[in-house]
């Protein structure tokens, strides 16, 4: 059993570490100190990557979010918020455990040893409704009205609170570009700030972040009980020994719900299961219980 | 009972996966596609920590 969650942890690992090379394969913007102007700039990729990442290829959905509904000639977004809804409908939070380069991010983070890491404590579930408060502040209300003279709204989730756009744009363009290290001021305090208490927070506690914070992880949250993919619990199968609820680093039991808003799909409950009680399924698939 | 949900989530599914690529197609129609393309191939100040 132990053999079997390494492996799919390993594996997870793998997935999030090439996709995080694909979508940020511009490599030589790195060297640069430049970022990618081509035509794939068009799309946004599913999880959380700063367009602003010397190496980023594609655009990031909660940055373009804010650029459209912040923008004088639109006050909806409907080719981002419809390319959410596609990937949210396929995978739900799947896009969270297994494709956000923010998200491998930090757990890698998690694996540095620390002497305690709490697996919870007081708040926790309160501090979860945080990202959706975030969501329709940062992103979407603040964008929209607080707009200067011709209109035009900043994205203020990005630049308020995203540490990803320090980490993946703001640190490596800032090093490399002399114009811009001149012109850093307190925002960059502050966003430098976040970073490492978001990166001493992902030490100890799992993916702070996405827990408590990504206004992406809130969207894609929702879509997890009606998503195409989803999890199972057969309940023939099942024997109620919580190995899977004790595994969750996101503090979900897939006995009581499967597809929780929390869950980010990263398999540790189904590689945990003695039984393999925990399954894979997609809406076309008949229900196996004959209960 | 338990079929009868099953069958609507699949509805579902489905509703939000159409209503999803209508939305894209309807923003690429109206012209949003340049406004993020603009803004995300220069430098976003903002999304950096200096703007």
């Amino acid at each position: 059993m132990v053999k079997k969650r390494i492996s799919n942890d390993r594996s997870r690992y793998i997935i999030q570490a090439i996709w995080t090379l694909i979508t940020n394969s511009f490599l030589i913007g790195f060297i640069q100190g430049k970022i990618y102007q081509g035509k794939v700039k068009n799309v946004c990729v599913p999880g959380l990557n700063c367009y602003s990442c010397p190496g980023a290829i594609a655009s990031c959905p909660i940055g373009s979010l804010q650029a459209v509904i912040g923008s004088y000639e639109f006050k909806f977004a409907f080719y981002i918020a419809g390319f959410m809804i596609v990937i949210g409908s396929i995978m739900g939070r799947f896009v969270c455990g297994y494709l956000c380069p923010f998200g491998f991010f930090q757990d890698m983070l998690h694996k540095i040893p620390f002497y305690k890491k709490p697996k919870t404590f007081k708040g926790d579930r309160l501090l979860r409704k945080l990202k959706y408060v975030i969501l329709i502040v940062f992103v979407i209300l603040m964008p929209l009205f607080l707009v200067d003279i011709i209109g035009q709204g900043s994205p203020y989730f990005c630049k308020l609170i995203c540490p990803a756009g320090t980490l993946e744009g703001g640190i490596p363009l800032v090093l490399m570009n002399d114009t811009l290290k001149q012109t850093v001021g307190w925002l960059y305090a502050w966003k430098n700030f976040l970073l490492l208490v978001t990166i001493l927070a992902s030490i100890l506690i799992y993916r702070p972040f996405c827990k408590y914070i990504c206004p992406l992880g809130a969207i894609y949250s929702v879509f997890n009980p009606i998503s195409i993919f989803k999890y199972r619990v057969n309940p023939e199968k099942c024997i109620h020994c919580h190995a899977c609820a004790t595994e969750c680093k996101m503090n979900v039991d897939p006995v009581k719900n499967a597809n929780d808003l929390e869950c980010i799909r990263c398999g540790k409950c189904k590689s945990i299961c003695p039984t393999n009680a925990i399954e894979y399924t997609y809406s076309t698939k008949k229900y196996t219980s004959k209960n | 009972m338990r079929k009868q949900k099953k069958k609507n989530i699949n509805i579902i599914s489905i509703c939000f996966l159409f209503i999803g690529i209508v939305f894209m197609v309807f923003g690429i129609y109206r012209g949003e596609v340049p406004v993020m393309f603009e803004k995300s191939i220069n430098i976003c100040l903002e999304c950096i920590g200096i703007g």
